[in-house]
């Protein structure tokens, strides 16, 4: 018997607007209005302001190690216009702040967050989003449960979107999510951030397969390359997996291809592992760089414009840095506030006394007893 | 009736793993024996680490190393330096973030005969690897019936690194030496972390070496001539005939801190630093239980179920009787690793912490 071919695939790649400004009419044709792109790339540049003066914040020691989002901006926020803030989720790895902003997350609490301070976690009520996830690729099954539970729970018009690196897509995580997803054709978009690097190992030492997108090829998902710094190309694609999620259509993979302008986080130097060369070929390629020009040719942007908005973008940029500062550091006692729904007795007079679980158990016996709880420690950051 | 079940098994004589062709356990010698710990040969705790797997590569190439960033970028944390260089890249892997992948990949490596060091990061990120070192690693020997051993040493930091938050702050003893059939090891400084590690290397069984990113850069003399310390012996820091003071790990320092300021007040302390937990070297601790009457343990894991409350479970089964105390522990508060730089400080056993446990247990 001969053989034949039991499966075809293809992975298509799309890019509207090029790194020159050149744009793609018949693919681009009404999919954003210039006061949509005007804002996102106002979005963009106080994103990027941001990430700056955060990278300054960690050299000076006012915060701890932060992942900056540098070169990867129209990855999170073309994806994340294309989602419906309070309806949709967006479950997010770390290199996503514009996606969580977008969604409801004030910019402050990310910045408290990386000060080392869990209150920047807390999501405020209505906003759906779950806390920025760090154990690489664990929150990608959280987003396929909550995916479910909108199919199981038979609400329609809802979506969820998750965000992790090219490197997370080696993780046994990874294609358990995507497998559950598939199978079960729930509503989720899954998006790589491919920026080609995870921390010092390149795309090509972490797969060897071309593309990351070709690995949805396995779930029968829905799949597409795009270039990621192209605004209208990812906004394109999340928008098309969107409409597909909510009708039913299950789930979706989007690759956006980007580049990790900075260092991993800023514990790393990733002059030691990575060429001048290649990082300067990207810096040409920046989203904010390519959306400026194509935004000049609409004869919507100009430098009087741009001053005006690095002018805003600082102000507000010092404003988000003062809020997230002018928090008073925790009290001792807050780590028992949300252990459990109800602080059990052992955890009680843990509470009170401060003490190990053995002296804390039965004070008397030690001669403990009556001796109120030590000062909370305060500690400045 | 049954029948004599007599299976033919594949040559287990000399060596208990078949594949694995020669185990040389080195010869260990006594405490005493040991080569000086007092020298000018001083050089950091991830350096001693390094030394450890270089000597051990360069006697046995079945040895390798593989984890994230150990290769190109010389290790997260620094302590594979410069081994990319000597070993070339079959012998220091850089792997995919695969943590679980990686891990079961060296099982059947180990199995094979190869005896592979994998470096995790973290030990927190070894919790996505859970099912191959513990559902595996540990049982392969006792699930072949003895056909395959599994010589492979599992390392990375343990314990709190400084304001890394409650995901990336595990201290994993309390719950992985709970499983049969791992060695778990975590020395306290350079001299102890290598001829433990080399121990380790040349170990027949799975191994857990847990390190601390605090104490990577802390400095000491490690002598030039070979040395191996064996599992299962603890060792004492300081001599005091008042109360016992065991621990292992970063807090050891913290246990010879709270011990110098008590000798102020007329307190002396034993101070026993386990360096091994599993197994545990449970008779050096009674027989000072027996001279001091009193005990307290210090672990910086959780206090539900920890090796904390595995020691006292022990010392009140073999000594309850010269106990003028109930043992007390000093464990990390029971909530998940804080963020903030002052909770952090707050939930973490520390001198203060251990001095007032101690003046509690020595007042009565
Ligand atoms: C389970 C787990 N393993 C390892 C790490 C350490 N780590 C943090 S980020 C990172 C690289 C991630 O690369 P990628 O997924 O491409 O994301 P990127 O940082 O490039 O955005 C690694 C290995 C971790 N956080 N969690
Ligand atoms: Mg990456």
């Amino acid at each position: 018997m001969p053989r034949e071919t039991v499966y075809n695939a293809k992975i298509e790649r799309i890019q509207i607007l090029d790194e020159d400004g050149n744009f793609d009419a018949k693919l681009g044709k009404g999919l954003l209005t210039n006061e949509q792109v005007v804002n996102a790339y106002e979005q963009m540049t106080i994103c990027r302001h941001l990430d700056e003066i955060a990278f300054k914040l960690q050299r000076s020691g006012r915060m701890g190690t932060y992942p900056q989002n540098k070169g990867q901006e129209a990855n999170p926020m073309g994806s994340a216009m294309a989602m419906v803030k309070g309806k949709d989720w967006v479950i997010p790895c770390y290199r996503e702040n514009i996606a969580m902003h977008l969604h409801g997350l004030p910019y402050h609490y990310i910045l408290l967050h990386w000060m080392g301070d869990e209150r920047g976690n807390q999501i405020p009520k209505g906003v759906n989003m779950a806390p920025l996830s760090v154990p690489i690729g664990t929150h990608m099954l959280h987003a396929t449960g909550i995916a479910w539970s909108m199919k199981l729970r038979k609400e329609k018009d809802r979506a969820v979107i998750t965000y992790f690196g090219d490197g997370a897509t080696s993780e046994g995580d990874f294609h358990g999510a995507m497998n559950f997803a598939s199978t079960l054709q729930v509503p989720v978009i899954f998006f790589c951030q491919n920026n080609q690097w995870a921390i010092s190992v390149p795309r090509e030492e972490q797969m060897n397969s071309p593309t990351v997108a070709q690995k949805a090829l396995a779930y029968e998902m829905p799949t597409v390359q795009v270039d990621g710094n192209d605004l209208f190309a990812v906004y394109k694609a999340t928008k098309e997996a969107r409409e597909r999620a909510i009708k039913g259509g299950g789930p979706s993979f989007i690759e956006g291809v980007t580049y990790r302008l900075g260092d991993h986080t800023t514990a790393d130097d990733a002059r030691r592992y990575r060429d001048q060369a290649e990082l300067d070929a990207w810096l040409a390629k920046d989203p904010l760089i390519r959306t400026r020009k194509y935004l000049e040719k609409q004869g919507a942007w100009d430098d009087k414009k741009q001053a005006k908005l690095d002018e805003r973008a600082q102000k507000i940029v010092t404003e988000i840095v003062r809020a997230a500062e002018g928090i008073e550091a925790p009290k001792t006692n807050d780590f028992f506030d949300h252990m459990f729904a109800e602080l059990p007795e052992a955890l009680r007079r843990q509470r009170d006394t401060m003490r190990t679980s053995s002296l804390g158990q039965d004070p008397s016996q030690i001669g403990l007893q009556g001796r109120s709880a030590p000062e909370t420690v305060e500690a400045g950051r | 009736m049954t029948t004599a079940y007599t299976p033919e098994l594949t040559e287990i004589k000399d060596a208990i793993h078949p594949a694995l062709g020669k185990v040389e356990i080195p010869d260990f010698v006594s405490e005493s024996e040991l080569p000086s710990r007092d020298g000018d040969r001083v050089i950091q705790y991830r350096e001693a680490l390094r030394e450890a797997m270089t000597e051990e590569m360069r006697r046995d190439e079945r040895v390798f190393l593989i984890g994230e960033e150990v290769a190109e970028y010389n290790g997260a944390y620094k302590v594979s330096q410069g081994m990319l260089d000597e070993f070339g890249p079959k012998r220091i892997i850089d792997s995919p973030i695969s943590e679980n992948g990686f891990a079961g990949m060296c099982i059947g490596a180990a199995m094979m005969g190869l005896r592979p060091i994998v470096e995790f990061m973290s030990w927190s990120f070894s919790l996505v690897a859970a099912d191959q070192i513990l559902n595996n690693a540990p049982k392969m020997l006792y699930m072949s019936g003895g056909q395959w051993g599994c010589p492979i040493v599992f390392r990375g930091n343990d314990g709190a690194g400084g304001q890394l938050g409650s995901t990336h702050s595990w201290c994993v003893e309390g719950m992985f030496a709970n499983v049969p059939g791992l060695k778990m090891v975590i020395p306290s400084n350079p001299y102890d972390a290598k001829g433990l590690l080399k121990t380790a290397i040349r170990d027949p069984d799975p191994v857990f070496f847990l390190e601390s990113e605090r104490m990577l850069g802390d400095k000491a003399h490690v002598p030039e001539e070979e040395y191996f310390i064996p599992f299962g012996r603890a060792r004492v820091c300081r001599e005091g005939d008042d109360i016992t003071l065991i621990s292992w790990g970063r807090p050891v320092h913290f246990c010879m801190e709270a011990a110098e300021k008590l000798a102020g007040d007329g307190i002396e302390c034993d101070v026993l630093d386990m360096r091994s937990v599993r197994p545990l070297d449970i008779d050096s601790v009674i027989e000072s239980v027996k001279k001091t009457n009193r005990i307290v343990v210090v672990d910086q894991s959780w206090p539900f179920g920890s090796v904390a409350s595995e020691a006292i479970a022990q010392i009140c089964e073999r000594c309850f009787d010269w106990l003028d105390h109930e043992p007390v522990r000093v464990n990390t508060i029971d909530v998940p690793t804080p963020y903030a730089k002052n909770l952090e400080a707050a939930y973490l056993p520390n001198a203060e912490r251990i001095l007032e446990a101690v003046r509690a247990v020595v007042s009565e």
